[in-house]
């Protein structure tokens, strides 16, 4: 009940913050929004060359790249990792973490959340309907409960992933140029799977398992059948990644020991 | 002259000494130009080339564009705008040198480091698994070489121009995360210019995007041939020097109009 009036008091304090700055707010939403637009550029442009990639229509891919976002936006909106090292290791940030009453992990996470991020799940959503419209998808009621399972399943899978990568920091005192890196990587999971070599299809299904936030749910929706048991492993990858990244953070911090600075 | 060479030099040891995260980036580099080229395979399907690009010369491209990348990509932009809000910029100010001169040769340090640890490795490694296709030519490696190097430039350009605008706007997270943006789609980086569409290409042509990254990695894939390569070397250095132009004024202004709060 502590975690929750805690993150509350932080999220208020937060919208305070923010709309002092609205013109940020909104060139921060808009270059968001740019990000996402390189994508759906490259895939617009793909298409315009060839019917079918692998089988999949346009349509299709749209609909992956569409419920993609919606994860990320939950991911980005509460786990802004992507500075944890210079911003807690180098300077020195996380010695002021651990002197309060709440997990390190969650205090950091208070601190860094943007939920403007959020707004990212609405090109998602409208690009999601484009598509069924256009595939003339039906869905039955129960599936927009499946969906927000999934997206959860989804934004996991990313924290745990990102979680992992930002604990590096905590055994290897050097900076990590891997994050920029693996967002690109991240990106493969938005492509119909079967298209790769099986060493990158085992990749990003076991090791780095970005096929769950995209393509795997979304076949679900998509009515692709042969992908079912993916699409229902969502959430249980989702949690096993997180569960090993919390492991990993606790292990982490408690070989912490301070820059000094 | 000397100081700017020893900052290259400096710069270059700095990034030596974290070398050893850059080993995981050559891994994450090699699966991520792999999954391009799988995601590419997809695109051609049976079709022999499209565009006049074949499946082996896109490979290259890609392959290429992305290594490329590693080594005029920097950072000096953001490096500005954190030591305007700092107010370090003060004293980088009365040092004897030019402060956006200096900014730019330790984009370079990085750069080469990058080239030598990161680049270069990495091409080793993806060229052991992908159908890389090379030029015989030495003229072509030449002229890529020379077109690499006017990347850098006009990449550095970009940024210490968007740097200098930090000093009218003080805090412009989000225009220096749209022009990375700008810079990924439309330099050629992630879809080689020829794919757009003709409106889209002739606009294009008004911008200094694709002297980036599309001019160097169309010049070693062969895909430019003879006059091609030449006009768009030329295109590059016309660039170079345009680019100078707005960075000359901006400075000038922006030099008189600095306030340093604190720091």
């Amino acid at each position: 009940m502590f975690y929750i009036s805690v993150f509350f008091q932080y999220m208020a304090q937060y919208m305070k913050t923010k709309l002092q700055y609205r013109t940020d707010l909104l060139i921060e939403w808009l270059s968001d929004f740019m990000a996402q637009a390189v994508n759906l550029v490259f895939l617009l442009v793909v298409f315009g060359h060839t019917p079918l990639l692998h089988g999949w229509t346009r349509d299709e891919i749209l609909f992956i790249y569409g419920f993609f976002l919606v994860p990320y936006a939950v991911f980005g909106a509460f786990f802004n990792l992507w500075d944890f090292n210079e911003r807690y290791i180098v300077q020195g940030e996380m010695d002021r973490v651990l002197t309060r009453p709440v997990h390190s992990l969650f205090q950091i996470i208070l601190e860094r959340m943007e939920l403007e991020s959020l707004l990212g799940a609405i090109p998602g959503l409208i690009i999601m309907a484009y598509a069924s419209v256009r595939l003339s998808l039906t869905f039955h009621w129960y599936d927009f409960f499946i969906f927000i399972l999934l997206v959860i399943g989804g934004a996991f899978i990313y924290a745990g992933i990102f979680i992992s990568l930002a604990t590096i920091s905590f055994f290897a005192d050097a900076r990590t140029s891997i994050m920029p890196m693996m967002y690109n990587i991240s990106s493969y999971g938005r492509y119909p799977i079967d298209i790769y070599h099986r060493v990158i299809r085992y990749i990003l299904t076991w090791v780095l398992p970005f096929a769950f936030v995209g393509v795997y749910p979304a076949s679900y929706f998509l009515n692709k059948q042969e992908w079912y048991d993916y699409a229902f492993m969502t959430p249980v990858v989702g949690a096993l990644f997180f569960a090993i990244a919390i492991m990993l953070w606790n292990a982490g911090v408690r070989r912490y020991r301070g820059t000094g600075s | 002259m000397d100081k700017y060479v020893e900052m290259i030099r400096i710069r270059f040891l700095m990034m030596l000494a974290y070398r050893t995260n850059y080993y995981t980036g050559i891994l994450i580099y090699a699966i991520n130009i792999a999954a391009y080229y799988f995601l590419w395979a997809a695109i051609y399907g049976d079709k022999p080339s499209m565009q006049g690009i074949s499946l082996g010369q896109m490979t290259t491209y890609v392959a290429i564009s992305w290594l490329s990348r590693a080594f005029y990509f920097n950072n000096i932009d953001r490096e500005i705008a954190m030591e305007i809000r700092d107010g370090k910029v003060a004293t980088e100010l009365i040092r004897p040198y030019s402060y956006l001169g200096m900014k730019a040769v330790q984009g370079l340090g990085e750069g080469l480091f990058r080239l030598f640890f990161l680049s270069l490795p990495g091409l080793l490694v993806v060229s052991l698994f992908l159908p890389l296709q090379f030029p015989e030519n030495a003229h072509t490696w030449l002229s890529f070489s020379l077109s690499l190097l006017l990347s850098f430039v006009i990449y550095s350009e970009l940024n210490l121009l968007a740097g200098v605008v930090t000093f009218f706007t003080f805090r412009n997270e989000g225009l220096l995360r749209a022009k990375r943006f700008i810079i990924d789609l439309f330099s050629g980086l992630i879809l080689p210019v020829s794919f757009y569409p003709d409106w889209a290409q002739r606009l294009m042509d008004y911008f200094p995007f694709q002297a980036i990254s599309y001019i160097p990695s169309m010049i070693i894939t062969e895909s430019f041939q003879g006059a091609d390569v030449r006009d768009g070397l030329i295109v590059q250095v016309a660039w170079c020097a345009l680019l100078l132009l707005p960075i000359g004024l901006l400075w000038r202004m922006a030099k008189k109009r600095l306030v340093v709060q604190g720091g």
